[in-house]
């Protein structure tokens, strides 16, 4: 039997829902089809004049190979950012969580990193592994280790990835305590009783319990890779060394705020938004399929 | 800096309610902070404090790119200031925008005040001059590389610290010489592109760009893949490569190495004298910058990097003339040779230097009137006026991923500076289109 409830008639749905429409339209679907509609011209930076290109800055892009092999650096990236923060945040979560005493002290200690900017995070870690000054750099240079990510592509991706995700395992690992809370504790006592250890209980009971936390932060890591790693890869490597860890998203603001080229930078965008539309739609699709709720 | 805008605001706000005459605002966008900030500030408040027409507000708007960005969102929004500071690479964006800018000349013309553009030191004009000459913008901070020696390491290494580094051949022997003695770093740089690949191919008046390096038109394409700029780049990795020149990056954070004594040559702007003097705690010098004997014209002269002042359009007369003033007033020798002096900056008027030269100064702080004498020692030709590139803060970007390539061995000389000049070119035709 039906329970939802419904409203009758079409004039009170529709104004409930007029605000939320609105926000979508004029803070999504407006600057969105900016974007779109300035991707096919090549503007002047003063907007005094604009040349129609139609798909042109589509085709100079495309035939880029420099901005082709930015996808492989942007996937590369995404990946590694996504499963550094999730991993790490729910290793700490799974021990927060089994923690009986000061387990509140240690949450708090934990979220603090999230609240520090990209970019300043980007300035600590830099200080970190500064070539010259850094501690972290002196350390491996006692070791025996010459740390130079100024040169050297695999050390700049490590740091940036590594800067990039410090931040987010606070986040993720808010979203995964509050996910092991939730796991009603009768569930995993049966199976401890059952004779299961603590890795087969987390294998087969946790862990699929805590799909439907795991696929939302997945989503969300991989939206925070693309999109908000900005100013981490801005402070700490400038898209260097050579294009070690120019990923798409550095590149809009490059060829749009530092090259003045709006055409480019909007087609850039449109791309992005459509990678990422895409890969949220096979998240959905597939993915979302095995999640447990 | 945000609490002293806010303070000078204020302080412009009191003079304007205080005075009976209402007086006209001028509004200045710049890009510094710190001494040189306070310097600027200081320069407005003088000048506000000379005549009672006119009030100068100075606002900062971030770095060089966050400045220009600044200008132009606002010239879309209709809200520009009157004077905007844009870095040098930025002059093809600014020329290219006619609609949104009031060239210098028009502005001093219109005014009616009396101004001689030949006062300004050619050299320093010629990057903001049309071919017909006449000026676009005001030059405002200009600096040119030099070679910063720290002659404590020469005499570790058991070297005479005033042994000649004329030459890029010397210099070579001399890193050798500091690597056997085991310096660590012989020789870093600041600003590759501008040091090693810009201003290397006007010092050896070698094209950096066809068509006069873009002073003749934006179908211009870029030129530093040839013979001379090949050969420096390529003993460039070789000193990289035996440990002789150390990478530090793109900007200039070479500069923290060698202030801190760990360097032996530092390739620097001469502006770095306000940062080096203060902080090095070993004796150095400044040297002109080494030109490869018998390679081009070399020593032609080298060019400035640094940053002018934009008139932006779509403002009244009578504020033009309240501009007009202003750029006067800096031009003056006593404003410039203070402005040189204070922040190691070039002076921008022969007078400056000479009234520099008179109150002593270059006797007292030896090496200050290198940059100056390197700059104006030879008449610029074609290809040391300067450059006038779209794009070229990209282009600048480009080329430093390619010179890492070569640091690291992973490319030769040729090879990045060939990919350099086409994945430039690329974006130069874009400017072309966006200009048309």
């Amino acid at each position: 039997m039906e329970k939802r409830v419904t409203f009758k008639g079409i004039w009170l749905p529709l104004l409930l829902a007029t605000p939320q429409m609105l926000i979508t339209a004029i803070f999504f679907f407006y600057p969105a089809g900016q974007a779109v509609w300035q991707s096919l011209f090549i503007p002047d930076p003063f907007g005094l004049s604009m040349q129609w290109v139609g798909l042109g800055n589509f085709e100079f892009l495309l035939s880029d190979p420099y901005y082709r092999a930015s996808f492989a650096t942007t996937a590369v990236f995404s990946i590694l950012v996504t499963l550094v923060s999730m991993g790490v945040a729910l290793y700490l979560a799974v021990l927060a969580d089994r923690l009986i005493k000061g387990s509140g002290t240690y949450r708090t200690l934990l979220i603090w990193p999230y609240a520090v900017a990209p970019a300043v995070a980007g300035v600590l870690w830099l200080f970190m592994f500064n070539t010259r000054v850094g501690v972290v750099t002196w350390y491996l240079g006692q070791l025996g280790y010459d740390w130079n990510h100024v040169l050297n592509e695999g050390e700049a991706m490590g740091l940036v990835v590594v800067a990039s995700s410090w931040g987010r395992i606070s986040y993720n690992f808010l979203f995964f305590l509050a996910g092991l809370q939730a796991i009603p504790k009768s569930v995993i006592e049966a199976a401890a009783i059952d004779g299961a250890r603590f890795w087969t209980r987390f294998r087969t009971i946790v862990f699929p319990l805590l799909s439907p936390t795991t696929f939302f932060l997945l989503v969300v890591n991989i939206v925070y890779a693309f999109f908000e790693t900005f100013g981490v890869i801005h402070t700490i490597t400038s898209g260097g060394p050579q294009q070690a860890t120019t990923i798409l998203v550095y590149k809009v603001y490059a060829d749009g705020f530092v090259g003045q080229d709006l055409g480019s930078s909007a087609a850039q965008s449109v791309i992005l938004l459509v990678i990422v539309g895409i890969l949220t739609i096979i998240q959905f699709k597939f993915i979302e399929r095995r999640v447990h709720y | 800096m945000k609490l002293q805008t806010s303070i000078m605001a204020f302080a412009a706000v009191v003079v304007t309610v205080g005075s009976a005459a209402a007086q006209t605002e001028i509004e200045f966008w710049h890009a510094f902070t710190g001494a040189n900030g306070d310097r600027l500030a200081g320069q407005a408040e003088a000048f506000n404090a000379s005549q009672s027409d006119y009030v100068v507000t100075p606002s900062h708007k971030g770095n060089y790119s966050e400045t220009l960005n600044a200008g132009i969102a606002a010239f879309r929004a209709g809200e520009q200031p009157h004077m905007l500071m844009v870095f040098e690479v930025g002059t093809a964006t600014m020329m290219a925008a006619g609609g949104a800018i009031k060239p210098v000349y028009e502005v001093m013309a219109d005014s009616g005040i009396d101004w001689d553009p030949n006062v300004y030191i050619g050299a320093v004009k010629g990057y903001y001059t049309t071919p017909d000459g006449e000026m676009l913008s005001m030059p405002y901070n200009s600096s040119t590389p030099v070679l910063w020696v720290n002659r404590n390491k020469f005499e570790e290494a058991g070297l005479d610290p005033d042994m000649d580094l004329s030459t890029w051949q010397k210099v070579d022997e001399a890193l050798t010489q500091l690597k056997d003695a085991g310096v660590d770093c012989p020789l870093v740089t600041a600003w590759q592109s501008w040091v090693h690949l810009e201003n290397f191919s006007a010092y050896h008046d070698v094209p950096f760009a066809t068509k006069e390096n873009g002073f003749g038109g934006t179908d211009t394409e870029l030129a530093f893949n040839g013979e001379a700029q090949v050969a420096h780049v390529a003993k460039m990795g070789e000193w990289a490569k035996d440990g002789k020149f150390i990478y530090t990056g793109r900007r200039n954070e070479g500069g923290a190495n060698f202030r801190a004594g760990e360097c032996a040559l530092f390739t620097e702007s001469s502006a770095g004298y306000g940062g080096i003097s203060t902080e090095a705690e070993f004796d150095f010098d400044i040297r002109p910058l080494p030109y490869w004997a018998g390679q081009g014209n070399a020593p032609q002269n080298t060019i400035i990097g640094g940053a002018s002042l934009w008139v932006m359009a779509g403002h009244d007369p009578e504020e033009y003339k309240g501009v007009a003033e202003y750029l006067k007033f800096l031009s003056s020798p006593e404003v410039q040779a203070q402005w040189h002096q204070d922040s190691g900056y070039l002076p921008i008027t022969a007078e400056a230097s000479e009234l520099t030269r008179s109150q002593g100064f270059y006797d007292s702080n030896p090496g200050t009137d290198i940059a100056v004498i390197q700059m104006t020692a030879k008449e610029p030709t074609g290809n040391s006026k300067g450059l006038r590139l779209g794009s070229f803060d990209q282009i600048r970007g480009i080329i430093d991923e390619e010179l890492e390539g070569v640091w690291a061995g992973d490319k030769t000389a040729k090879e990045a500076l060939d990919s350099a000049v086409e994945r430039g070119n690329a974006l130069l035709r874009r400017f072309e289109q966006s200009t048309r």
